[in-house]
């Protein structure tokens, strides 16, 4: 991870101390133009704090946070949405962006939840919901997507599907992805860089390093190094989000 | 047909529905009705020192709400108190405050029930214009806010992520909240601007199901408002203040009566 203006966002020993207790501290890491790098650890290591430092969210932290972009996508691990707003699903897609129709269209199609164009946000499931959050960060063609456990509440056919085209939108946009996981299992073979976090960087490399380190075997057992050893889920046909089934050739 | 005050009270209650639909949408949305109260009792003072100063009332009652309502996040800041007791504090001595400042102006003779109820013999031309002039600025900057704005009220940390600088519209919208109360106090009153910007809102939010709607209804609901309320009180000599506002509760009502039939049909 180098060579100069290829890079999107850089954190640099970049932390952040809420009444003296540190919520995350000392993490440095650079996500590049077409990479995807992987924030992964237990539940309260950080993750999602690292990544609220990247897009600016938090103001008052320790250490560097430098963006270089301005083109950025973000899902967001929680989001309500207020029953005093009437929201449907097109309004929210164009919320931070004016978008055209056939874009709007575009990316619901890609995230499979086009039919719930006009649904209101309120009446979504948790994995239909999420669709449209990875859509409507998607839409906006960003340069940096920041996408904080997006397949949550997705069933496993399509969290596979989901994770498959956030790769592809890598590849074809070329932008750089900061993911957060905490699981390194579904995200391993996208993944070009992986950072463990647990309150601090416990150790980071490429996903075949981590799994190896002993740090990360210490946080999430020997288990989850076998990693490479991973289930292949054979399947005929897919499901899309409105129950149909369409017959893979 | 109509007296000259009458038209009057009917140009300005147009011109501030106008305004207070979209505004009221948006006080609904990100729950400040307390904090529009409190601007609007801190108005009294506003008035009381456009009085004995002799400065325009719209103007000073600007200043004050805005001034208050940095007094409000100051102290939001500095101290540990909930926001509503804040909102209370601020409210009840601003009002106490002017109300006390009135005992002293003796010299000037008020009329406590037309600032607190509106009154539309009050109403004259150059009151008009300052409610169609600033009207026109409020709505313009509202436009031009309502990205940053309205995303921001959906997912704070969505906006800020994205680049739209949430807390800049945050601000603005303050300052457009004081602007409103202060052209319309004459209008409405000061105990019941609040009611006038979340009771059309209220009504719009029962029948429609997306953001533009909720703004095109409030306002429709604010108009037919203010033509009923100022009817109302030529007819029988009711303070135009409340009859505007008890014509929005009436038509929140029968929005009422459309939700009861999108349920029946659900079923």
């Amino acid at each position: 991870m180098s060579s100069g203006n290829n890079i999107l966002v850089k954190l640099k020993d970049a932390g952040i101390r809420q009444n003296d207790k540190w919520l995350v501290k000392g993490v440095s890491l650079e996500v590049e133009k077409g990479k995807i790098v992987t924030l992964i650890g237990p539940n309260g290591s950080g993750k999602s704090t690292t990544a609220k430092i990247a897009l600016g969210i938090y103001k008052k932290i320790e250490g560097k946070v430098e963006q270089f972009t301005d083109k950025i996508g973000y899902v967001p691990q929680k989001i309500s949405v207020d029953w005093t707003l009437p929201l449907r699903v097109h309004d929210f897609m164009v919320l931070t962006e004016n978008l055209k129709d056939e874009e709007i269209n575009k990316a619901l199609t890609l995230t499979g939840v086009l039919n719930l164009k006009n649904k209101n946000l309120g009446n979504l499931s948790g994995g239909e919901f999420q669709r449209v959050l990875l859509a409507r960060a998607i839409s906006k063609k960003p340069e940096l997507l920041v996408l904080d456990e997006p397949v949550q509440g997705v069933d496993f056919t399509g969290e596979i599907a989901l994770y498959k085209l956030i790769k592809e939108i890598s590849d074809k946009l070329n932008c750089g992805i900061l993911l957060i996981s905490h699981d390194l299992h579904t995200v391993m073979s996208a993944t070009d860089h992986v950072v463990c976090l647990n309150g601090h960087v416990c150790c980071s490399g490429s996903p075949i390093d981590v799994a190896k380190n002993n740090e990360y075997k210490a946080l999430f057992g020997d288990q989850a190094s076998q990693i490479l050893t991973r289930y292949e889920h054979k399947h005929d046909h897919v499901h899309s989000s409105d129950g149909s089934i369409e017959q893979k050739n | 047909m109509f007296d000259d005050f009458f038209i009057r009270a009917l140009f300005a209650g147009i011109g501030v529905a106008f305004v207070t639909g979209p505004l009221g949408c948006f006080v609904i949305w990100r729950r400040l009705s307390y904090f529009g109260d409190t601007l609007a009792h801190s108005a009294l003072l506003g008035v009381t020192i456009a009085y004995s100063l002799e400065f325009n009332i719209a103007f000073s009652v600007f200043i004050t709400s805005s001034l208050i309502a940095l007094i409000l996040v100051q102290l939001q800041n500095k101290t540990n108190l909930p926001g509503d007791a804040l909102l209370g504090l601020l409210a009840h001595s601003s009002l106490a405050v002017g109300l006390v400042v009135i005992g002293f102006l003796t010299f000037i003779r008020f009329d406590i029930m037309g600032l607190l109820f509106g009154d539309i013999l009050a109403v004259n031309v150059n009151d008009i214009y300052i409610i169609w002039f600033g009207g026109a600025l409020i709505l313009l900057i509202l436009k031009l806010i309502w990205k940053p704005l309205f995303a921001s009220t959906v997912n704070y940390e969505l906006a800020e992520a994205e680049g739209l600088n949430p807390n800049r519209a945050k601000a603005i919208f303050t300052i457009l909240m004081a602007a409103i109360i202060a052209i319309s106090i004459k209008m409405v009153g000061l105990l019941l601007i609040t009611g006038m910007l979340i009771i059309p809102a209220a009504m719009a939010r029962n029948i429609s199901d997306s953001p533009l709607k909720m703004v095109t209804y409030s306002i429709i609901g604010g108009l037919l408002s203010v033509l009923i309320g100022l009817f109302t009180s030529l007819e029988f000599n009711t303070p135009s203040g409340p009859s505007i506002v008890a014509a929005a509760l009436f038509l929140f009502i029968l929005s009422l009566l459309k939700i009861k039939q999108t349920i029946k049909l659900k079923n």
